[in-house]
């Protein structure tokens, strides 16, 4: 049996008394797509936070169940240690108040000590990764006048400046308009050579574009995971049938 | 109907006129701090100490002796106050026990400053046996602008988005790497507002330094922490009411009163300056 990127056994998960993710067991393999799809609050960014332990900040979230990366425990390791490879982008672009330089070079800085040049390449290789060097003509100006779009493709250049070996993306797209949202598309699929790619998503086109894999939750259990397109074209579940037909109708 | 319109008249009129007499009163009270404490103001005035009994000469050591203990407060209060802050904020979970320390500070900033005055004496100038002086004046203001600190500390940090935390953590940055590289920048200016509001209570308080180290007089300027030292509050009181000849140290005692009120102004108006700024980068 091939050694997956990230894996859930047995997963759950409380917030307080509430049960949010329901014996979730999931293996996602590496330098694929995987989608993860489900109703608005069924447990998306709950599990996808999971992968870099990003419920540590919230004394109320209670974890019963293993999580594995790259088939150690995630819980062995530091935490800060296990996010500079698992990276992650949020639903709505996050950038901090600061130069567009800066918010990249910031996870540099962080693990690594590099000399102002090789600082410079990386921060911009990184922009040219995420297609955004020739929209920005001064590194120097502040990461907060940028577009939305521009914001969130710099929150992606700033996660793959690290070179992290996972990439978990929350709805990166829903803030965005359709223009925006086809450039952050072409990029997870370039992305998908390098890296293992998590996305969450509420459209259905979308994680047929980008993904390899696709997960449907409900109600905080995992009901269906599989390829994509059979996924799509002949769901095993009920549940999924109709959430698909439901969402493309 | 008529009633109605009637009413909401004599509403918005009693508003007026309010408003009209709070910024009547303060008019008054500047220009007549002005007016009065203006002439005395000169190159003397600032840079000498007081001579002949008081009624001739200047402020120099008052000045100094202000700024002295506010400096030790300040220094005692603020890495206190920030640090309290942030540990109640960032690290601290959210139970019966924080919430009843967040509830006394905020309890411990209306206690009145005479209080702090008493509280200060027996610690610090009795019990730590620093004596009447500046040290104990400074700590003793120091407690008394702590709660402050705390609260306006907390706020800022409660005003920094969740997002950029996380965004931080995501990149592998430590907690403490998180709180000193990203939530203390972005929360600076609203610290430095509550620090300035702060400084300028301190610098204006009497009772707790009347306790603990204030002199009315000193021919030389404090030499070390443990010496006495002259303030500008407390001179202020003393020209004004314990004087043999309160007729010729009047002016004197205005001038003291100008500068001490346009200190204060300062202080204010950067602090307002600093929430200025901050909210207009933040959209
Ligand atoms: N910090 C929290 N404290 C308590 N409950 C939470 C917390 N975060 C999420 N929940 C609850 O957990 C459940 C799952 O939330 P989650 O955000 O994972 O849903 P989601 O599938 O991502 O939904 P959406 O598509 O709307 O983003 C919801 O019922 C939500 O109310
Ligand atoms: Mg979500």
């Amino acid at each position: 049996m091939s050694q997956m990127k990230l894996e859930a056994k047995g997963l759950d998960l409380f917030f307080g008394a509430k049960h949010v993710l329901k014996k979730v067991s999931i293996r996602i393999p590496d330098k694929q797509v995987t989608a993860l799809i489900g109703p608005s609050g069924c447990g998306k960014s709950t599990l996808l936070r999971c992968f870099n332990r990003m419920h540590d900040l919230n004394p109320m979230a209670k974890l019963k169940g293993d999580v594995l990366f790259e088939g150690q425990d995630i819980h062995l390791s530091k935490a800060a240690e296990l996010r500079q490879k698992v990276g992650m982008v949020f639903q709505k672009p996050n950038p901090f108040p600061q130069s567009i330089f800066d918010n990249v070079a910031y996870g540099l800085r962080l693990s690594q000590k590099l000399t102002k040049s090789e600082l410079e390449y990386k921060v911009k290789a990184a922009l040219s990764q995420a297609h955004l060097i020739d929209e920005l003509p001064d590194l120097k100006a502040s990461a907060m006048e940028l577009s939305g779009g521009q914001q969130q493709r710099l929150c992606i250049a700033r996660a793959v400046a690290v070179s992290p070996s996972v990439l978990l993306m929350d709805e990166p797209c829903s803030a965005l308009d359709p223009i925006s949202t086809r450039k952050v598309e072409e990029l997870v699929l370039q992305l998908k050579s390098d890296y293992c790619v998590v996305i969450v998503t509420h459209n259905m086109q979308q994680a047929k574009r980008v993904s390899d894999l696709t997960a449907f939750m409900y109600m905080g259990e995992l009901i269906e995971f599989s390829e994509t397109r059979q996924l799509f074209d002949k769901a095993s579940h009920e549940l999924t049938r109709n959430y698909l037909e439901g969402s493309f109708g | 109907m008529m009633n109605r319109n009637w009413y909401s008249n004599l509403g918005f009129g009693s508003l007026y006129l309010s408003t009209f007499l709070v910024v009547g009163f303060i008019a008054v009270i500047l220009w007549d701090l002005i007016y009065k404490g203006a002439p005395s103001w000169n190159w003397t005035f600032f840079s000498e100490g007081p001579q002949e009994g008081m009624t001739k000469g200047g402020i120099f050591p008052v000045i100094v002796g202000t700024f002295y203990v506010t400096l030790i407060s300040t220094i005692a209060s603020l890495p206190l106050g920030i640090g309290t802050a942030i540990y109640l904020q960032e690290y601290a979970p959210d139970n019966l026990l924080t919430r009843l320390i967040r509830s006394s500070i905020r309890n411990l900033a209306g206690v009145p400053s005479v209080i702090f005055g008493l509280f200060g004496l027996v610690l610090f100038v009795q019990h730590m046996q620093m004596g009447t002086s500046l040290l104990a004046s400074g700590l003793t203001l120091g407690l008394l602008t702590l709660p402050t600190v705390v609260a306006s500390t907390e706020e800022a940090l409660r005003n920094v988005p969740q997002s950029y935390r996380e965004g931080a953590l995501a990149l592998g940055a430590t907690q403490w790497e998180v709180i000193w590289h990203q939530v203390l920048p972005a929360a600076s200016s609203g610290i430095w507002t509550g620090a300035m509001l702060a400084i300028s209570r301190a610098a204006g308080e009497t009772a707790p330094i009347l306790f603990t180290g204030v002199t009315f007089y000193q021919r030389f300027l404090p030499q070390s922490l443990f010496h006495e030292f002259m303030a500008m509050p407390y001179h202020i009181f003393i020209l004004s009411t314990q004087h043999h000849a309160i007729e010729i140290v009047t002016p004197i005692a205005y001038g003291t009163a100008l500068l001490l009120l346009v200190q204060i102004l300062i202080l204010q108006m950067i602090a307002f300056y600093l929430r200025y700024k901050q909210t207009s980068t933040r959209r």
